[in-house]
């Protein structure tokens, strides 16, 4: 068996070398401390360090989404605390627009009222002014027309010339 | 070996076994238990690789992974779930078990698609030991948790009980199988590859101006054989998941 190794060895092949089982303890033995050193490896070195990579990575993702999530509400509070600002502004600009409003009215009434009453005194002096210049008028008219009647009946029958009855005719006259 | 008989009938220079021989690095003396061969540099190749990759390829711990960190996460990940979602959670337990024979198997092969290089998995020896081992293990594993109920694994009590006996036996033989598959199986792949890729460089060696059709083979069979290295080093590990399984839940099926 070892001179046919030696021979497979150093010539070529005789067969299937993996059939060779003078070579199996030696392959066996080798495999066992290739394997047994990689299973320290991996056992110490690699597994907890990229499953503590992977546990890291899972924690950061985990926290930057919590972080997101945080954020997204708070933008979410912010545009409904703006939105409470815009509508509490709108209601206060109403607010102040009615205030205003009723002011401007209530000056304005004030306003009008005076005008009113002064319109009235003005017209009411006005009409004492014309009556009494119509009175006055009226009296001139009776005179002119009482004089002018006693002138013409002086000068058409001065027998006649009675001036109190002419007075009344006259009077009467001018109320018809 | 036909190969032989034909290189020396007509002169091709065809030794597609050679790149098999297990022989000493120094000397050319008898192949011993501790002889340094060359099934020990390419295993402390091997080695040095599965460090190089995983081990300084991490050494950044970066939340956001390097692209050999981001390897050594995908291999890792790719392992720890194929065991979960096979064995359940009780299965990760031996994760690192798993996780050291399908990096071993993964590199081995790779490395064995080298020219020149020599496949440590393409050795029955190499395979059957790990094969062993697993079924060993996993038999153990299925006797400890389960004690005498790991025997219900050959007993389907779904099927009629006149078939019981009958589907035990063949259940029996089956389980015992298992170890000779599953490294014969690893073992055949990476040989028959590497011979044929050695036969048709043979041929590139004797064909003068026509070497470009074997040269153009050779190149289809090696993507082929990339694939294949991979996949063997899956179905290895996978197989190995489905055998813990059957352990740890004997009536799962």
């Amino acid at each position: 068996m070892a001179s046919e190794t030696q021979s497979a060895a150093s010539e070529h092949a005789v067969g299937m070398p993996q059939l060779d089982f003078a070579t199996f303890p030696n392959q066996i033995f080798w495999l066992v401390v290739t394997l047994v050193v990689i299973f320290f490896v991996l056992n110490r070195i690699v597994i907890p360090r990229i499953a503590s990579v992977l546990a890291d990575r899972h924690d950061t993702i985990q926290r930057d989404l919590e972080k997101a999530e945080e954020l997204k509400q708070k933008a979410v509070e912010a545009e409904e605390a703006y939105n409470k600002a815009l509508a509490d502004a709108r209601v206060e600009a109403s607010n102040i627009v009615v205030a205003t409003k009723a002011v401007i009215q209530k000056d304005l009434d004030k306003a009008i009222a005076k005008a009113d009453a002064e319109i009235a005194a003005k017209a009411a002096e006005g009409e004492v002014k014309i009556k009494e210049i119509r009175d006055n008028a009226v009296k001139a008219v009776k005179v002119v027309a009482t004089d002018t009647a006693a002138a013409i009946i002086q000068s058409v029958m001065p027998a006649a010339s009675d001036a109190k009855a002419i007075k009344t005719a006259v009077t009467a006259r001018l109320k018809g | 070996m036909s190969a032989e008989a034909e290189s020396a009938g007509n002169g091709f220079n065809i030794h597609p076994m050679d790149q098999f021989v297990v022989k000493p690095l120094f000397g050319h003396g008898d192949v011993g238990m501790f002889t340094i061969t060359n099934v020990t540099l390419w295993m402390g190749i091997t080695v040095l690789a599965i460090i190089a990759l995983l081990v300084l390829g991490t050494r950044g711990r970066a939340v956001v992974p390097s692209r050999s960190q981001s390897i050594a996460e995908s291999i890792y990940l790719f392992v720890h779930k194929m065991l979960e979602d096979i064995a359940g959670k009780e299965g990760l337990k031996y994760f690192p078990y798993i996780f050291t024979l399908f990096i071993f198997i993964l590199v081995a092969n790779i490395l064995g698609l080298i020219p020149g290089a020599f496949t440590t998995t393409s050795h029955i020896a190499v395979t059957a030991v790990m094969a062993m081992a697993v079924f060993i293990t996993v038999t153990l594993i299925g006797f400890y948790k389960n004690g005498i109920g790991f025997l219900g694994l050959f007993w389907i009590s779904s099927a009629p009980l006149i078939l019981r006996p009958i589907l035990a036996l063949i259940e029996i033989i089956s389980y015992f199988v298992r170890p000779i598959s599953h490294s014969i199986r690893l073992a055949g792949n990476m040989m028959a590859g590497h011979a044929v890729i050695k036969v048709f460089a043979g041929f590139a060696g004797a064909l003068g101006v026509f070497s470009v059709f074997p040269i153009v083979a050779i190149m289809a069979v090696y993507g082929l054989e990339m694939l294949v290295v991979c996949i063997q080093a899956y179905v290895f590990a996978i197989l190995t998941c489905v055998y813990l399984n059957d352990a740890l839940h004997p009536g799962g099926h």
